[in-house]
């Protein structure tokens, strides 16, 4: 008789496929995965303790290193909570260069994950295709605040710095090429056999699930939940632009690739209706007090970020600094439900789920 | 093998000598520190309480800007003579196509030097009165000097602005009175509101503002929303933006441009913050804000009464719409209902919050507090609802059994405030491992570091 040991696998922390430092415990019993524990906390850096001692302009950068690869939506989600409690209105400008950057850098996220997902399936091409267009953003958006990752371009109030001349139109411009783009992907990957047979029917879980494990952005829509807090709760100028919410039934990692993809394109049109409404003229900053002090009590405030429902909650005694300040992070939230997607799944999908879940460990370890 | 078992056992105990010696400092620092403690919030609490008081600031304040502004008028007066001599007659009527306020046009061609001396002095004390309003109003709410001085320079650069006007600035000048007048008007009746009518100052600017300030103080006060003011007010000083020719020499003109743009933004924020101020329903007498009711008002009736009728009124500490959050029904549990309503929250039919949408602790120094925020996609409605614990005992009722999604976060309020969650199935230091020492996000945490 053929007996097979209980096998532990352990993947990481220093692992290619697990984006960042995060390590995975696995038990197999021959190639199926009986248990996977995730360990975090490696790249735990206490922002919200550090945040404590922090004037509220002061925290902006911290939150560029928590989600890295779309900083400008998580600078949104802090200043959003002080403008929120303190009730200042934004100019139009200003509001305008936001939704901008925040939707450079939603596409600027997915095409991190296509090309990395890709990767990690096997594909080595796409990753490059992929880097050469988030390049181009990349070089906008430093344009735009001075940095490549770490944008730390929004204040409360408003943003600090104003397009450069001529930017508008390298946005405009850029629209069409990525259209274009994108319809290459397609044509590369999307009806690529391989591909599907690796990601359809993986990493399957209901709406039921989603909900219950507190899963948000595309991990929910993909089950069929039409929620986007652009669309759902607006915020910023959301409510100006036509767009559409992807959904998609399935739940599985086809279902995500699907929605990523098509968020791109939504994105894409988000982008040129505010290039094309972009205000010739305006502040860019409104009139907000040398020290900013949002008054006494709470406030928590959610928007939709490239991984889903990121959150900022402050407790605020009137003082210039946050008395307790607390990020939703949506990667940490949406990781939860990994071991239950592992379990009785063949070792070879355990990196084509982890993909697709899509997590920044940056934002997993706070 | 069994020098490896010593060495177990050794660290072992450096790290329980370890973990007393920092209980011990700790207890050490507390003690040392509860005089502090107990002398700083009193501290603290005085600006909050001292709403009377604000009024002698406001009066003090009133003193000084009464100054400034006969001294601004002084110098506007003078100005103006100097316009008359070289004749400013002709400026006249593009003065008054400039400044859409329904006061103007009533009068009178002849009266144009009166006119714009009541005026010019009707501005100075308009603004003077604004600059006073917001340093009450910042007083009064507890804010902080530093802003001080940075209203008080305002005011005599206003002045010179003005005393350095030029005969074709008029007609600009004129139409930033009338942003400023209102805007000001705006300010004033969100500090009076605030203050309870507790301030003098309102009326001498009224009065000596004139007809013309007087009526548009009574056009502003009739608009019903602070916004609507914000909106002319801006509206005014675009149009004055807009209205000013582009060859007309900048220096002055640029300056005051800029002034008056800052004064109505400036305004405007006033208004938002004592618009802010009053929702927190602080000020005692605070009309407008406080009467419109939410428009979530109705979720959290209907939340309370589905919740009084099932588990009977002893459950909720408080309910309230938390104004500064975007209006969220907000409800306090009691401590030994918490697990029991979480479950009914979600699982009532009429309630049905099927998602977790955020979970965290925070450290109150007096006790420890349970922030959930709850999302029903069924009905698409928002609650957060929060319990109090005993900071010494920090045990609770997990809710991972209800949401899956309240594992990791229970995990983190274990591992950073030291919270235990009683049911979890695994709860374990999540982010810096098992054997750190203390809870960092406590308030009176001390690093401890095993090497040194």
């Amino acid at each position: 008789m053929i007996k097979t040991e209980e096998m532990m696998l352990n993947v990481g922390p220093q692992h290619p496929s697990t984006h960042g430092v995060f390590r995975l415990v696995v038990k197999l019993d021959g190639e199926i995965i009986t248990e996977a524990q995730p360990v975090i906390g490696y790249l735990h850096r206490g922002t919200e303790k550090l945040a404590e001692n922090l004037q509220y302009t002061q925290i902006i950068p911290y939150t560029d290193r928590m989600d890295y690869l779309s900083a400008m939506t998580n600078n949104y989600v802090i200043c959003h909570a002080v403008e929120t409690m303190m009730g200042i209105e934004i100019p139009e400008r200003a509001d305008f260069l936001r939704v901008i950057a925040m939707e450079l850098g939603r596409v600027a996220s997915h095409l991190v994950w296509w090309g990395t997902y890709l990767l990690d399936l096997g594909a080595t091409s796409p990753f490059i295709y992929a880097f050469r267009e988030r390049e181009m953003i990349i070089n906008m958006l430093n344009e735009l605040s001075g940095g490549r990752l770490t944008f730390n371009y929004m204040r409360v109030g408003g943003v600090k710095w104003d397009a450069p001349e001529g930017w508008i139109q390298k946005v405009k411009e850029f629209i069409p090429y990525m259209r274009e783009q994108l319809a290459g992907y397609h044509s590369l990957v999307t009806g690529n056999e391989i591909f599907l047979n690796r990601v359809k029917g993986i990493g399957q879980y209901t709406k039921e699930d989603a909900l219950q494990y507190s899963l948000s952005g595309v991990n929910l829509r993909c089950t069929g939940v039409k929620w986007d807090l652009r669309k759902d709760e607006p915020y910023s100028i959301y409510n100006r632009f036509d767009f559409d919410v992807p959904v998609q039934e399935s739940g599985d990692a086809w279902a995500r690739y699907q929605c990523r993809m098509a968020e791109i394109e939504e994105s894409l049109k988000i982008l040129e209706q505010a290039a094309e409404q972009f205000p010739e003229e305006g502040e860019i900053l409104a009139k907000v007090p040398k020290i900013i002090k949002a008054p006494k009590g709470e406030a928590f405030v959610r928007i939709e970020s490239p991984r889903g429902e990121i959150g900022c909650y402050i407790y605020s005694d009137g003082k210039k600094e946050p008395y307790r300040l607390k990020f939703r992070r949506p990667s940490f939230y949406n990781l939860q439900i990994l071991p239950k997607l592992l379990k009785g799944e063949n070792i070879a999908n355990m990196i084509a789920i982890l993909g697709a879940i899509d997590i920044v460990l940056g934002e997993v370890d706070g | 093998m069994s020098g490896e078992k010593d060495l177990e056992q050794l660290k072992r105990e450096a790290v329980a000598k370890a973990k007393a010696e920092a209980a011990a400092k700790r207890a050490a620092r507390e003690a040392g520190q509860k005089p502090a403690e107990s002398a700083a919030p009193k501290q603290e609490e005085t600006p909050v309480e001292a709403t009377p008081a604000a009024g002698s600031g406001a009066g003090d304040a009133d003193d000084l800007a009464k100054k400034k502004a006969a001294a601004a008028a002084k110098a506007k007066a003078a100005a103006l003579a100097k316009n008359k001599r070289e004749g400013i007659a002709d400026e006249e009527p593009a003065a008054e196509a400039a400044a859409p306020a329904p006061g103007v046009p009533e009068a009178g061609a002849g009266d144009a030097d009166d006119l714009a001396k009541k005026k010019a002095a009707a501005v100075a004390k308009a603004k003077a009165a604004a600059a006073a309003k917001r340093k009450a109003m910042e007083l009064a709410g507890g804010a902080d000097q530093a802003s001080e001085p940075a209203a008080t320079p305002e005011a005599p650069e206003a002045a010179d602005a003005g005393a350095g006007g030029d005969a074709d600035d008029l007609a600009k000048k004129k139409a930033a009175a009338v942003a400023k007048a209102k805007a000001a008007a705006a300010a004033k009746r969100k500090a009076m509101e605030l203050a309870g009518g507790a301030d003098q100052a309102a009326e001498p600017a009224a009065e000596a503002g004139g007809d013309d300030a007087k009526a548009k103080a009574a056009a502003a006060a009739k608009a019903k929303a602070a916004a609507a003011a914000k909106a002319k007010a801006a509206a005014a000083a675009k149009a004055k933006r807009e209205g000013g020719a582009e060859d007309v020499p900048a220096g002055d003109d640029e300056k005051a441009k800029a002034i008056a743009a800052a004064k109505a933004k400036a305004a405007a924020v006033a208004a938002a913050k004592a618009k802010a101020a009053a929702a927190k329903g602080g000020a005692a007498g605070a009309g407008a804000a406080e009467a419109k009711p939410s428009p979530n008002q109705p979720y959290l009736d209907k939340y309370v009464k589905v919740i009084e009728e099932n588990m009977g009124s002893e459950v909720l500490e408080d309910f309230y719409i938390n104004k500064l959050s975007k209006d969220v029904p907000t409800l306090v549990v009691k401590r030994e209902a918490y697990f029991k309503l979480a479950q009914f929250l979600k699982y009532n039919e009429l309630l049905g919050f099927d998602y977790l949408s955020e979970l965290h602790g925070t450290d109150f120094e007096t006790h420890m507090e349970i922030y959930v925020h709850l999302y029903s996609y069924k009905n698409r409605q928002s609650v957060a609802f929060k319990v109090k614990i005993d900071r010494n005992e920090p045990i609770i009722e997990s809710l991972q059994p209800v949401w899956a999604g309240a594992d990791w976060p229970e995990c983190e309020a274990y591992d950073l405030l030291g919270i235990k969650f009683t049911g979890h199935p695994n709860l374990h230091r999540i982010m810096l491992g098992e054997e750190w020492v203390g809870y960092p996000l406590r308030k009176d945490y001390e690093p401890y570091d095993v090497e040194v």
